[in-house]
């Protein structure tokens, strides 16, 4: 399989939530078009409400665009596509009543695994992410850097080319964030795998991605892509080299007026749309 | 201490505590019926209603009107749990349906049904059929309204985080939409049983030919005090078996989701 073969391609989407004549309405994503490579992590990063998890929803089918189209593999996606995208969304999305384990076998039984071979997969989809012990707690019984392995692991089991993250770290600590970010890091260099994350985090977005979306503000699209030329597996090291700085003052400098203008505009009624 | 031997402790502090509080009810009972001159028409004497209810138990005297009294509350929250998951099912399948019945059934659980009890009787007659469907109905109601809660407010994540890996309907509803409404479920119908019991046994003591109501009512009109009052500890240990087998039912079905 040749490295520049597009995974996922995005034509001129645009979405808004709600009908044109309600004067609700919010125009979320404006005329969005981007290649996203085989086996490249492409972070998306822009102010609340530009439409960035708007995006990876319908990238995921889980969301129909107004305007614009997505294919993923060559195929046009029309809903979810579970043999080949698997998502991991910012919190709780785990079943509470169900132990690690159980949630990991439900996803592969949603999917369509047989039995005979989930066992083996769950085991080693755990012990990729390092929580074969924790296999038989509940979601409850785990810290939220915990369940976010967990919930990874899930979507690993899954064995999709494709993993859609939406601001998976996004409600833990900064510490508990890097390691994870480290892990993915580790993870993504073994498994070739094509990942969109969405984050509100700089560092974040310049430690994981091979590109950088940074979206405008609402109605969103792409301002500029930036790439991060550092091999994965990426070492702590990273975080402090003069390429991370120069990279994450780029962002900033990008980001700084769209998160301004956003400030400005939410002063103005209207509803919250999804970030 | 171990918080395992903290928790017992406070848990046997409460049990004596409301052990005591029985006990001192039971005394001033006694006290008021042998010192304080309290009428025996009006209050009998502990140790009458003992003798009452002994023989009440020994000679099976009970039988039949607690027959009558469980057949009505079986078959009206059996109609009442069938109705009132399926009716609260239906309406929380979408958000208008919910605007809608939501408050509509509020409102009319927040009146007082047994009101309409003569309407029953005279619709269904003073046999157990009146009981039921009066049972039925206000049992409905707690059922319909947390089956609506339960289904119509699952976190939407769930749902999407189902759809995402290729849930089908059938497996959205068997392992997301219905453990996560369980519990809200199940306690509607531990209202609902408690309910269903309140109004049969109460109407049982309006207008009814059999049953523990009936006969506790019975028994006042013809001033057999103690009798009665051995009738009402009957009734209230029976409640409390009950009420007891259904909070564990309803743990153990939770546990089992």
């Amino acid at each position: 399989m040749t490295t520049n073969e597009v995974a996922i391609r995005v034509v001129g989407v645009s979405h808004r939530f709600g009908e044109e004549t309600d004067i609700r309405h919010v125009r979320a994503l404006r005329d969005t078009s981007l290649d996203i490579v085989h086996g490249e992590l492409i972070c998306l990063i822009g102010p609340s409400g530009c439409g960035k998890s708007t995006l990876l929803n319908i990238m995921g089918g889980l969301l129909r665009p107004t305007a614009g189209r997505v294919e993923v593999f060559g195929k046009s996606v029309r809903g979810p596509m579970p043999r080949d995208i698997a998502f991991v969304f910012q919190e709780n999305a785990l079943f509470p009543w169900n132990t690690v384990a159980e949630n990991v076998d439900l996803g592969m039984l949603f999917q369509g695994v047989p039995r005979a071979e989930r066992g083996t997969r769950a085991r080693r989809a755990l012990e990729a992410i390092g929580l074969h012990d924790f296999a038989d707690h509940y979601p409850g019984q785990l810290s939220g850097g915990m369940r976010q392995r967990a919930a990874l692991a899930r979507a690993l089991s899954l064995e999709t080319g494709i993993l859609l993250m939406d601001e998976p770290f996004g409600a833990l600590d900064e510490q508990t964030r890097m390691i994870l970010g480290e892990d993915l890091s580790l993870l993504l260099a073994r498994a070739n795998k094509t990942i969109v994350f969405v984050t509100h985090s700089l560092g974040e977005a310049t430690f994981l991605a091979d590109r950088v979306a940074v979206f405008s503000a609402r109605p969103g699209s792409i301002k500029q892509l930036i790439a991060v030329d550092e091999p994965h597996p990426r070492k702590p090291e990273f975080v402090t080299s003069a390429k991370f700085a120069t990279i994450r003052n780029a962002l900033y400098g990008l980001l700084h007026d769209e998160i301004r203008k956003t400030m400005a505009e939410s002063a103005a009624p209207g509803p919250e749309p999804r970030a | 201490m171990r918080p395992g031997a903290k928790r017992r402790k406070g848990y046997l502090a409460s049990r004596s505590v409301q052990a005591a509080f029985l006990i001192v009810l039971v005394a001033l009972w006694y006290l008021a019926t042998s010192r304080w001159h309290v009428s025996p028409i009006l209050l009998p004497s502990p140790v009458a209603v003992l003798f009452q209810l002994w023989d009440i138990v020994s000679t099976g005297e009970f039988v039949g009107d607690l027959a009558v009294t469980l057949r009505e509350l079986a078959a009206a929250f059996g109609i009442a749990v069938t109705g009132g998951i399926l009716v609260g099912y239906l309406v929380s399948r979408s958000h208008y349906r919910i605007r809608v019945f939501e408050p509509l059934f509020a409102g009319i659980y927040a009146i007082p049904i047994i009101l309409f009890l003569p309407l029953y009787v005279l619709f269904f007659g003073l046999g157990p059929a009146s009981k039921i469907a009066l049972g039925a109905t206000i049992s409905f109601f707690p059922i319909a309204l947390n089956t609506i809660a339960g289904f119509g407010y699952v976190d939407k994540a769930f749902v999407a985080a189902a759809r995402s890996m290729g849930a089908s309907d059938y497996q959205l509803f068997r392992y997301v939409l219905l453990p996560a409404a369980l519990p809200v479920i199940l306690t509607g119908m531990r209202i609902g049983f408690t309910v269903a019991l309140l109004s049969i046994i109460g109407s049982e003591t309006i207008a009814s030919l059999a049953g523990l109501g009936h006969r506790i009512v019975h028994l006042a009109e013809g001033m057999e005090m103690a009798r009665m009052f051995a009738y009402i500890a009957f009734v209230v240990a029976i409640a409390a078996v009950l009420n007891a087998f259904v909070s564990t039912l309803e743990a153990r079905a939770r546990r089992a989701r």
